[in-house]
């Protein structure tokens, strides 16, 4: 089972949170600072697992992680998963989000978080891998966003317009700027299946 | 109106979304905290609005806050009626919401329970899953009873993608509901093998999940397993089989040899790193499993480690550390093989990275022998210096003591060397180990008896310097080894070559500032010491050296006397008056030596931690009986402490010291804070309040200073453990001179040549001899005891509600609770269609009544054919009436079709399984897929003939058997009164809640008004099920339920439940029908307008299972048929022979009609508009009471009650495609009149018709 699944950045921002167990949004932040703290401080070059912090799982639960870039993606588990299986799915996890995001960067996971959790909801359900099938995943993912894009339809189309202009008189905008705008390169690992 | 909504909205345009929230938020680097309050005050002006589509902005909004770590529970209403959004995009935000931020206590979950179920039977397969998706978040016991049939239904879907969902969700609800497990199991079991490889592996993952926990339950599962492990290629689901393995093979060790081979091959043909290394952790555990012995698991062992050895040698890190994890599973049982690559090991203890360390320390565990221990410790030893972190160093520590002590101190050879190492371990700086490494020093002292001498020394260097441990209040832990020392002083004080000295330094008032606990003990053991020098003071010829200890202690101890500690201040003062006594007696000139150390005489035998639980009961002893007579009840019972007081007060008082009223106490303080402002030596604030005796005459005083303890420090008269390394060295070296010398003389001697077994390479262990001859000392056990082990489970676990008996037959009262009408005494058959919207949550307890009823039965049948044999045959038809009568004929009302089916099924197939696991684990070459199929089918017929002859019952005893249910549904009527009245109350409650939220809450309202018709039922109505027959033929039988669809106007959806009859396995149907130019089935993508939509399942004997199917149809306003055929391969254990099924599929003018809540006012504004055509109809000899009639008409014709007044009531139903029905129904009498309105004629005369036909067939 997997207990949690984090995303931040190199600094601690979290990204995306999801506790497949209910914890108060006290912990929940506790857990995200304790995880960063364990994380961060280990190089690169290292492995990828960890034991668990005090806060979350025990001695039965592993942190398994990877970092792409500046930020970090890291699966809470316990021993009923395989390790490398996970390590595997965190890799297709960010090649999905590179393929539905088109060359993904953290900016992509700030503004859209809600799409991330979509797209994470394809892949992991209530805490049990759901599937590990990138093409069936984006094709859900997209079959769902095109739902949602019809039943806008005309509707949306003066919403689309207002954020577009809104978009035009901020300064920032996500892709131009340079925070964190390096985009995730996703190195091509061979892949274990 | 419009022009409103049209303002609103443009309005709302300018809303912030979620993307300009954040925006905002990082704009706001500095005052984030303030903006995002203002945002909240937004959002919650947002959530206020009438309009959908601004709440689920601001609800989406809201997730994201969340994430960052603020509550918005107040908010969780909202996110319901965002939920209940008939648009997917909303309805998946307001899923999201759900998903991040509710669970068990989040009341408004129950509210949810009908959106959810709609959700779940929505024909659009994303409203499906997004609920699932949500729901696998937060799903509660309450959730998980309400709607485990309506997903248990969804695991058979069309979709894979639903199944799979399904499959996987079923986990969480067996979690929270674990009586579901069993009736749903059958079906999970069957998805092992569904068509759809994500179907698969969910299954997989589910059973993998619950078989982790209970392996028992699920090793008649293996041959199953086995032959997917042979057959799949998705690693995902090899590695989940291959992890199971390793969970069942401990129960059952003919698995594992049965494994071995696959496994080996898999290792070696298998490219992927993950699944060699779970197949050879899963060949670990075989082999641990396994005895040892044979001869070619050798050869499994060697493989592995020499896997593991290529995994550790990586350079990747992460294989580097699964290696090393693997690795130390074998240690456990081979720890030869292991040690082999001590090497390695070592090395990775130097490596970088910080997991693969630990992971190599918990090798070294094993690793160590007599031989090596030393060497191994001492580069512990360097590395706990170098150590960075306190958790690697504390590790290091627990790891060291542990290897040292592993085993009752199997390796360790020189006690001193040991002695020392702890020693050294206590300069570790801010170690939370303290206890551990006392405990050690307290074990070896007392358990070892050679070493005290020794022991006692160090320890009284140890108290000497303790100034150098406690130097620092924060390396408080270490302050729990002076507990140790104090201990070993005192008790073993005989040994100490200079007492005197001991007995001062333990007399410092440095150790006022010790935690209490270590005070006492100093207090205590400062007594043995006193014990031991007065002795040795009186023998020697002045007496005066003897007097000056008394007066040593009588000076220092009132220090002690003085502590806030309760224990210390107690036990010094007992010491402090027994001191005083003895100096006087010492006045007198009185010899007190050998009494004072009598009072310390004797000594402390080590007790096992365990040794008072296990001493046994003495036989003829009851614990639990009275030891006097129980008090009569009359006695009160307030009556005995009040007497217990009364007696206690006046003690109470005495043992208090004088008291002093508070006047005089704020006095003294007043007095005491002057003369303190007066004194110049005074030290305000100091750590202790107690009076420092600094100055005492006779005692050096010892300076305190602070050294910086990270160089390494050697403490004078402290011996260091590597002395003893070399000195064990040049011992060893001696030895084995000498052995040879020895052997040598021995080989002159015998001059045969045989004895050439030891001379050279490395010695064996046998050979090292100790240095030290000890005597290590077992901890006392009382006699008898028990040897067992039983005590270390964990009550708490919520798996453990998960241990259940899966090959046991499904017995009927452990049916899924599944909805039913309000009124219906007996659960109607397994629907998740749109009528069933109108049921409350749980009938479970009205439910449990009937089924009792039917168990009883049963029983009584089988009591029946206990008795007499000859009525065996008459038996026999009890029953095969019986199961006809539940299996639901065609004209009986049909109940729980599905699952009794599914109890005649299951003992049969499973007693199958269970024998054909031995059978399959005695070695015997795996049948294939059909072939397993078919003994399955074989066995099952051998085992149940009876059953399996259901199908031919004769008709005309019917209605006996029938009768006589219904009979003692009565009669169990009124046992059931009491639960059903509290359930009653319940559901009150909740309806209360329903009402509160009406208004926002209109979707999920859609069950009050029904209520409304029946909630005063005094009589429970017959059960009802819209299921009817639609084809059977000896094979199968087809009953099918057509529902229209809410949110689609021109679809239908069909549920067809198909029952194998017969004792063959049916399989590949193919489920076609000709399309009419109104009315189509819906075909998946890509298949021509003419191809049969396939059942994706297969039908084992005797089960049962349902498909759904969706039809468009254009017109609504008539009743249609299509023609249809059901093709399918009935196999059997030779032959199998193509069948086909005609059926005819009647849409009514129901089926068009959606049970949808109607108000009042609503309804009365519907009638005056005009727009609706009237019509009416009278049907005549009705024999039933009112509530019953209009409970007949919402359930088969999907209305839904407006309101009720006496014989005439106002009911409400609309078609798919918007058009209203209004009925106004009344009685009186036997006739029945309803007049009906409606805006389509022809659809309402039809509707009519069908109510009419309905009343007519009863």
């Amino acid at each position: 089972m997997i207990r949690a699944i984090l995303i931040f950045n190199n600094h601690g921002k979290p990204r995306l949170s999801k506790f497949y167990e209910h914890y108060t949004e006290d912990t929940e932040q506790q857990i995200i600072r304790e995880t960063f703290h364990l994380v961060s401080k280990r190089d690169e070059n290292v492995c990828n697992f960890l034991e668990g912090g005090m806060l979350i799982g025990g001695s039965d639960y592993k942190l398994i992680y990877r970092h792409y870039a500046t930020l970090y993606f890291v699966f809470c588990v316990d021993s009923s998963e395989s390790e490398l299986g996970i390590l595997d799915l965190i890799q297709v996890f960010v090649e999905t989000l590179d393929k539905c995001f088109e060359n993904v960067c953290e900016l992509d996971l700030i503004f859209h978080v809600d799409k991330v959790h979509n797209i994470l909801a394809e892949m992991v359900m209530g805490g049990m891998v759901l599937e590990t099938n990138m093409n069936e995943i984006i094709m859900q993912v997209d079959a769902q966003n095109k739902m949602e894009k019809s039943e806008a339809g005309i509707a949306g189309a003066p919403a689309r317009a207002v954020s577009a202009v809104k978009n035009m008189n901020l300064p920032e905008m996500p892709r131009n700027i340079n925070i964190g705008d390096i985009s995730i390169k996703v190195p091509n690992l061979p892949s274990f299946k | 109106m419009a022009l409103k909504i049209v303002k609103g909205s443009i309005d709302r345009m300018f809303d912030k979304n979620l993307q300009d929230l954040v925006r905002g938020i990082r704009n706001h680097k500095e005052d984030e905290a303030k903006y995002i309050s203002t945002c909240i005050d937004e959002i919650k002006q947002e959530l206020k609005q009438d309009n959908i589509a601004v709440k689920a902005n601001a609800v989406c909004k809201l997730t994201y806050l969340q994430m960052l770590g603020y509550d918005v529970s107040w908010a969780a209403f909202n996110i319901v009626e965002v939920m209940s959004s008939s648009k997917f995009t909303y309805k998946r935000i307001g899923y999201l919401a759900a998903s991040q931020c509710f669970h068990e206590s989040t009341d408004v979950i129950m509210l949810t329970t009908n959106q959810i179920r709609k959700d779940l039977s929505s024909p659009n397969q994303y409203d499906t899953g997004v609920a699932l998706t949500g729901l696998s978040c937060f799903v509660t016991p309450d959730l998980a009873r309400d709607l485990a049939n309506d997903i248990m239904t969804l695991m058979s879907h069309t979709k894979p993608y639903i199944r799979k969902k399904a499959v996987l969700i079923m986990y969480k609800v067996f979690l929270k509901y674990p009586e579901s497990l069993r009736p749903a199991f059958p079906r999970l079991k069957e998805k092992l093998e569904d068509p759809d490889p994500g179907v698969q592996s969910a299954a997989v993952n589910v059973i993998c999940e619950l078989a982790r926990r209970n392996p028992k339950n699920y090793l008649s599962l293996a041959p199953l397993f086995f032959k997917l492990m042979t057959s799949s290629t998705n690693n995902w689901v090899l590695i989940k089989i291959i992890k199971l393995f390793g969970a069942l093979t401990p129960l059952e060790p003919r698995l594992g040899k049965k494994l071995i081979e696959p496994l080996t091959n898999l290792i070696h043909s298998t490219s992927a790193m993950s699944l060699l290394y779970e197949c050879v952790n899963t060949v670990i555990a075989v082999l641990i499993s396994l005895s040892s012995g044979m001869p070619n698991h050798s050869a499994s062992i060697q493989l592995c480690v020499q896997k593991l050895r290529i995994l550790i040698e990586d350079s990747d890190q992460n294989l580097k550390y699964l290696g090393l994890l693997a690795m130390s599973k074998i240690l456990k049982t081979h720890p030869k093989s292991v040690q082999s690559h001590k090497d390695l090991i070592l090395q990775c203890l130097d490596d970088k990275d910080e997991s693969i360390r630990l992971r190599a320390l918990d090798l070294l565990y094993g690793m160590v022998s007599k031989k090596n221990l030393m060497e191994i410790v001492k580069k512990l030893m360097l590395h706990v210096d170098k150590a960075e972190g306190t958790t690697y160093r504390d590790e290091l520590l627990t790891k060291i003591i542990d290897i040292c002590s592993q085993s009752n101190y199997q390796y360790i050879t020189n006690f001193e060397w040991y002695i020392s190492i702890l020693v050294e371990l206590t300069r570790l700086e801010g170690t939370r180990h303290g206890h551990l490494i006392a405990s050690q020093m307290l074990d070896v002292a007392i358990r070892v008896k050679a070493i005290r001498i020794f022991a006692v020394a160090q320890m009284a260097t140890l108290l000497d310097n303790a100034h150098l441990l406690t130097g620092n209040m924060q390396r408080n832990g270490i302050c729990e080894v002076l507990y140790a020392a104090a201990w070993i002083c005192g008790e073993f004080s005989e040994h100490l070559e200079n007492p005197m000295q001991t007995l001062e330094a333990m007399l410092r008032p440095k150790v006022a500032t010790l935690p209490g606990h270590i005070q006492a003990v100093y207090v205590q053991n400062a007594a043995k010491l006193f014990s031991t020098v007065l002795k040795s003071q009186e023998g020697s010829t002045e007496g005066t050296a003897a007097q000056e200890t008394s007066q040593l202690m009588i000076d220092r101890l009132p220090l002690f006397v003085q502590s806030a500690n309760l224990e210390v201040q107690e036990r010094a003062s007992c010491i402090l008056q027994l001191v005083k006594y003895i100096q006087k007696l010492q006045q007198k000139e009185v010899e007190v030596a050998e009494e004072v150390s009598a009072l310390f005489a004797g000594e402390l035998n080590p007790v096992a931690p365990k040794a008072q639980k296990k001493v046994p009961v003495p036989e003829g002893l009851d614990l639990d009986a009275w030891i006097n007579e129980p008090p009569s009840e009359s006695e009160s019972e307030d009556e005995q402490p009040k007497a217990i007081f009364a007696k206690e007060e006046p003690k109470h008082s005495r043992s208090r010291h004088t008291e002093v009223d508070e006047k005089e106490l704020a006095r003294r303080r007043e007095a005491r804070k002057q003369e303190q402002a007066n004194n110049p030596f005074y030290i305000k604030a100091s750590p202790s309040s107690q009076k420092v005796y600094q100055e005492s005459p006779g005692v050096e005083h010892i300076p305190v200073v602070q050294i910086d303890l990270t160089v390494p420090l050697k403490v004078p008269g402290l011996p260091m453990s590597d002395q003893y390394l070399k000195l064990e060295e040049e011992r060893r070296q001696k030895e084995r001179a000498d052995k040879k010398k020895k052997e040598k003389k021995k080989r002159k001697e015998k001059r045969s040549g045989r004895g050439r077994r030891h001379d050279s390479g490395p010695e064996s262990e046998e050979d090292i001899t100790p240095a030290h001859m000890v005597d290590i000392v077992t901890e006392e056990m009382p006699e008898n005891a028990l040897p067992s082990d039983d005590d270390d489970k964990d009550p708490n676990d919520p798996h453990k509600a998960l241990d259940i008996d899966l090959d046991k037959p499904l017995a009927d009262s452990e049916k899924l609770p599944v909805r039913s009408h309000r009124a219906a005494k007996v659960a109607k058959s397994p629907v998740e269609d749109g009528d069933a919207e109108n049921t409350p949550p749980s009938q479970e307890p009205k439910k449990k009544s009937s089924k009792e009823k039917r168990e009883k039965k049963k029983d009584k049948d089988r009591d029946r054919k206990k008795s007499k044999e000859e009525k065996k045959k008459k038996k026999h038809k009890h029953e095969e009436k019986e199961e006809d009568l539940l299996g639901g004929e065609a004209d009986e009302p049909v109940v729980q079709s599905e699952d009794t089916t599914e109890v005649v099924a299951l003992p049969t197939s499973t007693n199958a399984e269970v024998s054909d696991l031995d059978f399959w684990l005695s070695n015997a070459p795996v049948p294939s897929n059909t072939q397993e199929a078919a003994t399955v089918a074989a066995t099952a017929e051998a085992d149940s003939v009876p059953e399996a002859t259901s199908g031919t019952a004769p008709d005309s005893d019917h209605d006996e058997p029938k009768n006589s249910e219904l009979e003692e549904t009565k009669s169990s009527k009124h046992k059931k009164k009491k639960q059903k009245k509290e359930k009653e109350e319940k559901e009150k409650k909740k309806k209360k809640k329903h009402h509160h939220h009406h208004r926002h809450h209109s979707d999920g309202g859609a069950d009050e008004s029904v209520q409304n018709g029946t909630v005063e039922d005094e009589e429970p109505l017959p059960p009802m099920s819209n299921y009817c027959l639609l084809a059977e033929n000896s094979y199968i039988k087809m009953v099918c339920d057509i529902q229209g669809n809410l949110q689609d106007g021109s679809q239908v959806v069909v549920s067809v439940i198909f029952e194998n009859k017969c004792d063959s396995l049916l399989k590949s149907m193919e489920f076609n029908v000709l399309d009419s130019l109104n009315s189509k089935l819906q075909r998946p993508e890509g298949s021509g307008p003419h191809d049969g939509f396939t059942v994706p399942f297969q039908l084992p004997p005797g089960v049962s299972n349902e498909a759904r199917l969706v039809f468009t149809v254009q017109s609504i306003v008539m009743p249609q048929k299509m023609k249809g055929t059901l093709t399918f391969i009935v196999k059997n254990e030779d032959s199998s022979i193509h069948e086909k099924l005609d059926f005819k599929l009647h849409f009514t003018c129901t089926s068009y009609l959606i049970t949808t809540p109607c108000y009042s006012d609503a309804f009365a504004k519907l009638l005056e508009s005009g727009d609706l055509k009237c019509s009416s109809v009278r049907l005549e000899e009705v024999n039933m009471p009112f509530h019953h009639l209009l409970a007949r008409i919402c359930f088969h014709h999907h209305f839904s009650v407006v309101e009720r007044i006496d014989s005439c009531a106002s009911m409400y139903s609309r078609s798919i495609q918007g058009h209203h029905v209004c009925l106004l129904v009344k009685t009186s009498g036997q006739t029945v009149s309803i007049d009906a309105k409606c805006d389509e004629p022809t659809l309402l005369g039809n509707v009519l018709d069908e109510i009419k036909q309905t009343f007519s067939q009863c």
